[in-house]
């Protein structure tokens, strides 16, 4: 593929002087953004397109046994039109899982954007020490594989095995069961907005650092605090920003898989299909009807389209009227 | 061409293409020949999680194998389930492994998915080398074999001997005494649970219900029944709820660090395990070696003398095996070969099926962790003996699922275990009609 694309872009290059034969030349010109193209076209068709197209053509499939299912030929796959959809929306523990994720969202997306913002913001003021230090002390985490770091605080929370428990213990203070009910939200949170965090206060505070200087010394002449720089100047100006860290978390926590899963072992409060991706697995793996899986695993791909894009519209349409305004 | 240039580097771009078609051409033709090669040397995969088989398999190569020119790679996997779900997906490619093991309560699903291939031609004997119950795994009630039994799993009751002398307990005979003793020890010590109900593992809770006399998974005609919240299973589930409900034994998970320091420290002082429990300990309990004891599990009724199993595996043959019979001959030769099975037991620590080789050399003295009870291995084949038959289908990983979030939440809220068992029943049913099954009511 490479050198049929070298000797493509090779003859474009050459087309011009290739004075005997002008109409040909020109033909090859045209063609040459093309022939870039298919490397990259190439690539999104075999790896992208070609997968997802399979997943659909699965999600409308299903395996047909009859009788016992023991002997040669009892097992056929048919078509199944839109019976897996049906059933994934009918599903109680699909739409179980999408509720629990949205609880974990709503504690996991402003907790961490949050704390982002105030990190990045701490970091970028005038007085601050040791910034490089701390900013690699916050970001660490992020580099802690989700299963790792889902162990480790599986570790932590367990009560038997756990230090702070040890602690409470010898202090005589009250011991929460942290895979528990409300509590295994937080406690599933608690992990995202630890490995989260460092990330997302990066981009934050790379967009702050883009700011021109110039900016602030007008604030400063006006008679700006640095409290006031920080709400009227820098969180507006970064506000590109925090939208795309929104739209990432947003992805990210509608994905969210390793770290219940992780967790799931210790405790009888995470089941099977906690969120919805673990039930696609659940389904596929552990039950071994890829085809639900299939259909299962399209509906939430279009729920995270439909939310994040809604989200992008909404966040753009908002900058647009305050650019009118 | 025109150019001389482009043209060299069209030959080259061609000759690579060339090349690359080549090799697959090449590898299709090494696979095709491998089916039709039935007289020259043989080169079969094997796919298994046991440690230390490949040292067993060299015994083969070195030995028999290479007198019948059968050469055996061993490819370590992942244990249990996983290698199940690897197993289907390779069989959709129609590159699954020679020989692959298999834990009983899979080989339904396997057979049922046309993995699995029929090798009762070419095991010879092997039959009589088993006890029934163990091979009537293997053939799923039919004329064909689909397995060659590798280890098992009766169970059986682990005890921390010193305490049980320290709280004045008796070792529980019957499942009644056991509920007796669980009170005892409350009642004495109430940091301290006799045991624990693990809604994480399912192949506890199936080899106590066989052991009750449970049949999960029959068929008449070309029906499957299923009978998960049959009597025997719904006195089982009854018994357990209740002590979980009582409080006087504990509801978290098995195999949790939490769990591995219960068992270590004596918080938890009894285990209802199987035979392969000392390889755990060891690892989980390592502080409290030689302060453990094993007896025969409770009995539902004092005249009773029954087991149920909890693990146990087979080396089977795959329909996408080229070979059949030469795999079919190393299984065999694999588990029932005298060397090869004390070889499984010494390097691998399996507790082998065949049933000669559970009372051989390498079973005349206790495992070091039970250094304390010389008599470990005479008393675990006589517990052998009794292990009640067992019933799986084709959707037992369906089963073992509904079990795990079912009862992990009436474990949780202290709830009704029979309700439970309902819905692992209506959960397994609803999935064989789904997909097609023969099912009776």
């Amino acid at each position: 593929m490479t050198s049929a694309t070298q000797r493509r872009a090779y003859g474009a290059e050459r087309a011009p002087y290739a004075r005997r034969s002008p109409a040909p030349a020109r033909a090859r010109t045209a063609a040459a953004p093309y022939a870039f193209l298919v490397p990259a076209a190439v690539l999104f068709a075999l790896f992208f397109a070609l997968p997802i197209g399979y997943a659909i053509w699965l999600s409308f499939r299903k395996v047909h046994v009859s009788g016992l299912g023991l002997g040669a030929g009892a097992r056929n796959e048919v078509w199944a039109g839109l019976e897996n959809y049906t059933d994934a929306l009918k599903d109680p523990e699909l739409l179980d899982g999408a509720l629990r994720v949205l609880g974990y969202g709503c504690i996991v997306v402003p907790l961490m954007l949050g704390l982002a913002l105030l990190f990045a913001l701490m970091l970028d003021t005038e007085r601050v020490r040791l910034t490089s230090f701390s900013r690699l002390a916050i970001f660490l985490p992020y580099a802690v594989p989700g299963v790792v770091a889902a162990l480790l605080w599986g570790f932590l929370y367990l009560p038997d095995v756990s230090p702070f428990y040890y602690v409470l213990d010898a202090l005589h203070l009250p011991q929460p069961d942290l895979l528990d009910g409300g509590a295994l939200y937080g406690a599933l949170a608690n992990i995202a907005v630890w490995g989260g965090t460092g990330f997302n206060m990066i981009v934050i505070y790379t967009s702050l650092r883009a700011i021109p200087a110039e900016v602030y010394e007008a604030a400063k002449l006006d008679g700006a605090t640095p409290f006031q720089i920080a709400v009227r100047i820098k969180i507006p100006m970064v506000a590109p920003s925090l939208v795309l860290t929104f739209f990432f978390s947003i992805i990210a926590t509608l994905q969210v898989f390793s770290e219940p899963t992780t967790l799931k072992p210790l405790t009888n409060s995470v089941n099977t299909s906690w969120s919805p991706l673990m039930k696609v697995y659940q389904d596929a793996f552990g039950k071994g009807d890829i085809y639900a899986a299939a259909a299962e695993a399209v509906l939430i791909a279009l729920a995270t389209l439909v939310l994040s894009f809604g989200f992008l519209r909404a966040a753009n349409r908002r900058n647009k009227q305050e650019a009118t305004r | 061409m025109p150019n001389p240039r482009r043209r060299h580097l069209f030959k080259v771009a061609a000759s690579a293409v060339a090349a690359t078609l080549g090799a697959t051409a090449l590898a299709a033709c090494g696979s095709s020949d491998d089916s039709k090669a039935e007289s020259g040397p043989v080169s079969l995969t094997y796919w298994t999680w046991t440690p230390g088989m490949d040292k067993v398999v060299d015994l083969w190569n070195q030995g028999e194998g290479k007198k019948d020119k059968i050469h055996v790679t061993v490819k370590k996997q992942a244990s249990g389930d996983s290698l199940v779900t690897k197993i289907l997906t390779a069989h959709k490619a129609k590159k699954a492994p020679d020989l692959v093991q298999a834990e009983y309560q899979a080989l339904p699903t396997l057979v049922s998915n046309g993995a699995l291939a029929d090798i009762s031609k070419d095991v010879g004997d092997a039959k009589s080398k088993f006890a029934s119950g163990v091979w009537q795994q293997t053939t799923l009630g039919t004329d064909a074999v689909y397995a060659v039994p590798q280890d098992i799993g009766p169970m059986m009751f682990y005890y921390r001997a010193d305490l049980f002398k320290k709280y004045k307990l008796t070792v529980p005979t019957t499942w009644e005494e056991f509920a007796e003793t669980a009170r005892k020890l409350k009642k004495a010590a109430p940091d301290k649970d006799l045991t624990t109900f693990s809604a994480n593992d399912s192949g506890l809770f199936a080899g106590l219900a066989q052991q009750a006399g449970a049949k999960w998974w029959t068929t008449s005609g070309d029906k499957w029944k299923v009978a998960i919240n049959d009597t025997a299973t719904q006195k089982v589930a009854d018994f357990w709820g209740g002590l979980v409900k009582e409080g006087v034994i504990d509801n978290q998970p098995m195999y949790t660090p939490a769990w591995n320091k219960a068992l270590d420290t004596g918080k938890q002082i009894a285990w209802v395990s199987a035979v392969w429990a000392p390889g755990t300990l060891t690892t989980a309990a390592p502080d409290t070696k030689g302060k453990w004891a094993m007896a025969p599990l409770p009995q539902w009724s004092k005249s009773e003398n029954v087991t149920g199993s909890w693990g146990g595996s087979s080396t089977a043959v795959t329909t996408d095996s080229a070979h059949r019979s030469a795999a079919a001959k190393f299984a065999a030769w694999l588990n029932t070969d005298a060397d090869a099975v004390s070889a499984l037991a010494k390097d691998s620590g399996i507790y082998p099926a065949a049933t000669s080789a559970q009372t051989s050399g390498a079973f005349t003295t206790a495992p070091d962790y039970f250094s304390n009870q010389p008599d470990f291995y005479a008393k675990a084949a006589e517990i052998a003996k009794t292990t009640a038959p067992s019933a799986w289908g084709p959707n037992v990983n369906v089963a073992y699922a509904s079990f795990n979030d079912a009862f992990g939440a009436a474990a949780k809220n202290k709830s009704d275990f029979g309700a439970a068992l309902d819905t692992m029943q209506e959960a397994t049913v609803a999935d064989l009609k789904k997909q097609g099954f023969g099912v009776s009511q």
